[in-house]
Formats: structure tokens, C-alpha cells, sequence
């Protein structure tokens, strides 16, 4: 974003403040990054329960007579595998293939769906959307109207049975629309933690109510930090640091959810990475010695001193008590168990190639 | 927490130890615990590491960000406080006594003279 643009805050904003969180700006949004601090609420996540801001995410609707077919062109996984109330882990790509964003569609009908995009993309994906739309079908950004809360951990299911006694949760990756409380909510089976949990968007207007029934219901309010520590540990990507319109879905290992045998944006260049072989892989690497933790930007190298490539994402994970991350490293380098160096204030930490993700469930 | 009154303050939040023998202790102070966040690493100097002042010596690394330790103080590291490796947020819960990070024999006593007392560095942390 351009440092000229007002920063944009959620309406759980005062909320998060009276709650004592630490607010900071992220993908231009004013978010909380703690509340009771990153530790206590990673661990709450996996082992109860916790809930998650996540309003500044965006959500368009599309509908109409032939949003299938074009939303199939557009985005990289193929949505006649979706039967109503399922949804899909998804790509829109450049002419290079690259990634300008990853995204959640959900089809609630024929030619009817929910999509939910990063915070940081609302914008430009629905300007790219836009100048790609055929006559006749229907694309509108729902993002200010809802307020989004990701609830996840092992009790989700009982935080969910008190905020909305009477409705059961969807299936994994499922969908529902319902009322609550005298709101039109939704509910996605969905989350970027790995733990059972689900995300729930309800009116604007309506949010804080939502948000104090989730914690009265057992949810602890948790922050970005958490969230990036949690997500990381499953190796999920972040757009913006794992993902890039400089890389392919391939060369981030995201090709299960890409069906080269349907035509989208930026299928050729990844059917020419399948044939010729990708460039460029992201690895997951982890701390087989002490040191300082991983972090962006941090140089990899390998034992003999040649760079591989630089951290994309890095942290000390809670639940492993070692130093994570992710990186590209050039292909011929992205074997597992190929041991490396992380260089950190002119210290080499050893670290070896593992298999993803990193907290084995 | 108050700040220590015996205690010297530096601008970058260190604090110093009144001198014993020429060797002070350094550490960070509550202020700067608090503003970081849970550490989960300390990076050490080495025992024998010569430094000048303003030197980073090391780092505190929270969940959030790492943080360079400068020693305000030119000298010789005489010891570090190893059990920081395996509790480093002892940095969080006592900054001022058991989150110590190393103690300096000093070059110069006088660049002592140089930095805050604890009333002149409460009033910059406002």
C-alpha cells in the first residue's frame, strides 16, 4: 500500500483496546498483534480455544449465468469438483503465472459464490476481477459489511454450540448460512492454524456483539502474532511473504490446487514448469542447533558458505521450541535433509531441509 | 517497575550497575522489556569480547522483533548470564536483577559520568 493511504480499522477496533491490546498495522489495517501475549494464545489455539479479528479479510460475491465457467478461468483449482455448501482452497494468477492472491470460494449455488480474499489484496483483486467480467455476471465486494471472526482450536465446537445453540457446524471446508440472534451469518469450516476450527462472518454492525458471545462462550481473544506463528508451523503461506506474482504456485509446492488440465490465467507457464521442472522451490527449514530465531529477510546459506535464498517467513516455533522457516532455494537445493546455515547477525545457525509441515498432527 | 536509583541509564534502555572493582553489570531496563514483548532468545557477547561504547553487543529477541544491545560502556566482557539460554524471559520478569545480560570490566570509569540517572531516564521514557 502507499504511505499516503489512510490506515483502515475493523469496528472490533475499540474492542481489541479495551481488551488491552497491542495494536499495530498490518497489510493496512490497524489490528491488534497480542492481547495477553503470543505465547499464551498460540497455546491456547492448540489446546482450547481462541478467536481471531480477521474483518480486514475481504469477501466478494459473484453470481450469475456462467460464473462458473469464468471464475474457472479465472482462478487456478477446478470448481465443477464443488457441489453447494463446499468450498475450495484457490489461486488467481498472472500472465507469468505468478500469484497475486490466494483465496477461499465457496459455491452456495449453481453459478452462486462466496470468495474470501486476503486484507492486503481486496483492491487489486477486484480491479483485476473487474476488467475480466463478462456482461451478465454479477461481482460485488461484500468486504465492509461483514465482520469476520476465525475461531479455532479443539473446543471450537462447544464455543460454537453457545454462541448459536441449535445450529451444527458444516462439514471441513463446508459452508452455511443461517440466522442468528436475528443476524444473517455464515459460517465456513475453514482456518489457517491447523486446528479444528471454523470462520464466521456476520453484519458489520452487529460484530462486537459476535465477538464478546465468542469470548463468553470460551474463545481467548488472540492476535497476528499468534496467528503467525500457528500458521506458520503448518507451513500454510502468507501472501506478500511466501507468495508472490514473481513465483508460481508450483515453485511454492501449492500445485494440488491447481488443475493444468482446465484453462486459467498463467496455465501455460506452469504446465512449461511441469514439463521442464520449476525453477525455484520453498522449502521448510528448521533449526538443528541453537540461535537467535528466524526472520524475514535472513540469509540461508549452504555449508560451504554459496547462498541459497533468503527467509521469507521465520519464528520460533511455540510448539516446537525451535527456530522455523520457509524460503525458495533454487530446485536442485530443495531436497529434504539437505543441511544449511541460517546467517543471523554474522552467526551461522545450522538448520536442515525437513518435510512440511513442520508440527506433525 | 521503578527504575533502580543507583542504577546509570543509557538512551538505547540499558541500564549499568554501580562499579565494583571496575566491573559493572548491563542489562535492559523494564521500560525496554516491556515496549519488546516476550523474549524468547538472548544472543550473548562471549566471555573476553572487547567492545566500545555504542557497540552492539548482542541482542534481545521477542516474538515480535530482535533488538541490538548496545553497551553504553567501552571494556572487556568478564561474564555473561548463561541461564538466559534456557529461561531468556527472565529478561521479562526481572530486568533489573535476574534478566542481567553481562557484566564489563570498563576501560574508561568516567564515561560513567556520561549517562542518566534514574530520574533523568524515567522523565525520557515519557
Amino acid at each position: 500500500m502507499n504511505a499516503d493511504e489512510t490506515i483502515k480499522s475493523t469496528p472490533l477496533c475499540d474492542k481489541h483496546v479495551a481488551l488491552g491490546a497491542k495494536m499495530v498495522p498490518f497489510a493496512g489495517w490497524n489490528m491488534p498483534v497480542q492481547y495477553s501475549g503470543i505465547l499464551a494464545e498460540h497455546h491456547a489455539v492448540r489446546n482450547a480455544c481462541g478467536v481471531f479479528d480477521i474483518s480486514h479479510m475481504g469477501q466478494f460475491l459473484v453470481s450469475g449465468e456462467g460464473a462458473t465457467e469464468w471464475l474457472n478461468r479465472m482462478f487456478t483449482n477446478n470448481l465443477n469438483k464443488l457441489v453447494d455448501g463446499m468450498g475450495q482452497y484457490s489461486m488467481m494468477l498472472n500472465e507469468k503465472g505468478g500469484v497475486i492472491d490466494d483465496l477461499i470460494i465457496y459455491r452456495l449455488g449453481k453459478d452462486d459464490f462466496f470468495v474470501v480474499v486476503n486484507a492486503s489484496m481486496i483492491d487489486e483483486d477486484y480491479a483485476w476481477l473487474t476488467a475480466r467480467k463478462p456482461e451478465g455476471i454479477s461481482l460485488v465486494n461484500k468486504s465492509d459489511a461483514y465482520v469476520g471472526l476465525a475461531i479455532q482450536g479443539p473446543e471450537c465446537e462447544a464455543v460454537f454450540a453457545k454462541m448459536c445453540p441449535g445450529v451444527e457446524l458444516p462439514v471441513r471446508n463446508g459452508i452455511l448460512q443461517f440466522e442468528a440472534d436475528g443476524d444473517a451469518c455464515v459460517v465456513c469450516r475453514t482456518g489457517y492454524t491447523g486446528e479444528n476450527g471454523f470462520e464466521f462472518f456476520c453484519p458489520a454492525e452487529q460484530g462486537v456483539k459476535w465477538f464478546e458471545k465468542s469470548i463468553e462462550s470460551g474463545a481467548l481473544p488472540c492476535g497476528l502474532g499468534a496467528r503467525d506463528s500457528l500458521r506458520l508451523e503448518m507451513c500454510y503461506s502468507l501472501n506478500g511473504s511466501d507468495l508472490s506474482p514473481e513465483k508460481t504456485p508450483l515453485e511454492a509446492g501449492l500445485s494440488w490446487c491447481c488443475d493444468l488440465t482446465k484453462d486459467f490465467i498463467g496455465v501455460e507457464v506452469l504446465r512449461e514448469q511441469k514439463a521442464a521442472g520449476r525453477p525455484t522451490a520453498l522449502v521448510a527449514i528448521e533449526y538443528t542447533g541453537k540461535g537467535a530465531p528466524p526472520r524475514h529477510g535472513y540469509e540461508v546459506q549452504l555449508p560451504d558458505g554459496t547462498p541459497l535464498g533468503e527467509i521469507c517467513s521465520g519464528v520460533l516455533s511455540p510448539s516446537l521450541g525451535k527456530g522455523i522457516a520457509m524460503l525458495y532455494v533454487p530446485a536442485a537445493h530443495s531436497k529434504i535433509g539437505t543441511e544449511v546455515n541460517v546467517v543471523v547477525r554474522g552467526k551461522s545457525v545450522p538448520a536442515v531441509i525437513i518435510k512440511k509441515p513442520f508440527l506433525k498432527k | 517497575m521503578s527504575n533502580p536509583a543507583d542504577y546509570k541509564y543509557s538512551s538505547e534502555h540499558e541500564w549499568i550497575s554501580p562499579a565494583v572493582d571496575g566491573v559493572v553489570t548491563l542489562g535492559i531496563t523494564d521500560f525496554a522489556q516491556a515496549e519488546l514483548g516476550e523474549v524468547v532468545y538472548v544472543d550473548l557477547p562471549s566471555v573476553g569480547d572487547t567492545f566500545s561504547k555504542e557497540d552492539s553487543i548482542g541482542a534481545v529477541e521477542s516474538t515480535k522483533a530482535a533488538s541490538d544491545i548496545y553497551t553504553p560502556v567501552s571494556g572487556e566482557i568478564v561474564e555473561v548470564n548463561e541461564a538466559l539460554d534456557a529461561e531468556p524471559n527472565t529478561v521479562n520478569n526481572d530486568a533489573f536483577g535476574a534478566g542481567w545480560i553481562c557484566k564489563i570490566k570498563l576501560d574508561d570509569a568516567s564515561e560513567l559520568d556520561e549517562l542518566m540517572d534514574a530520574d533523568a531516564y524515567t522523565e525520557f521514557c515519557k
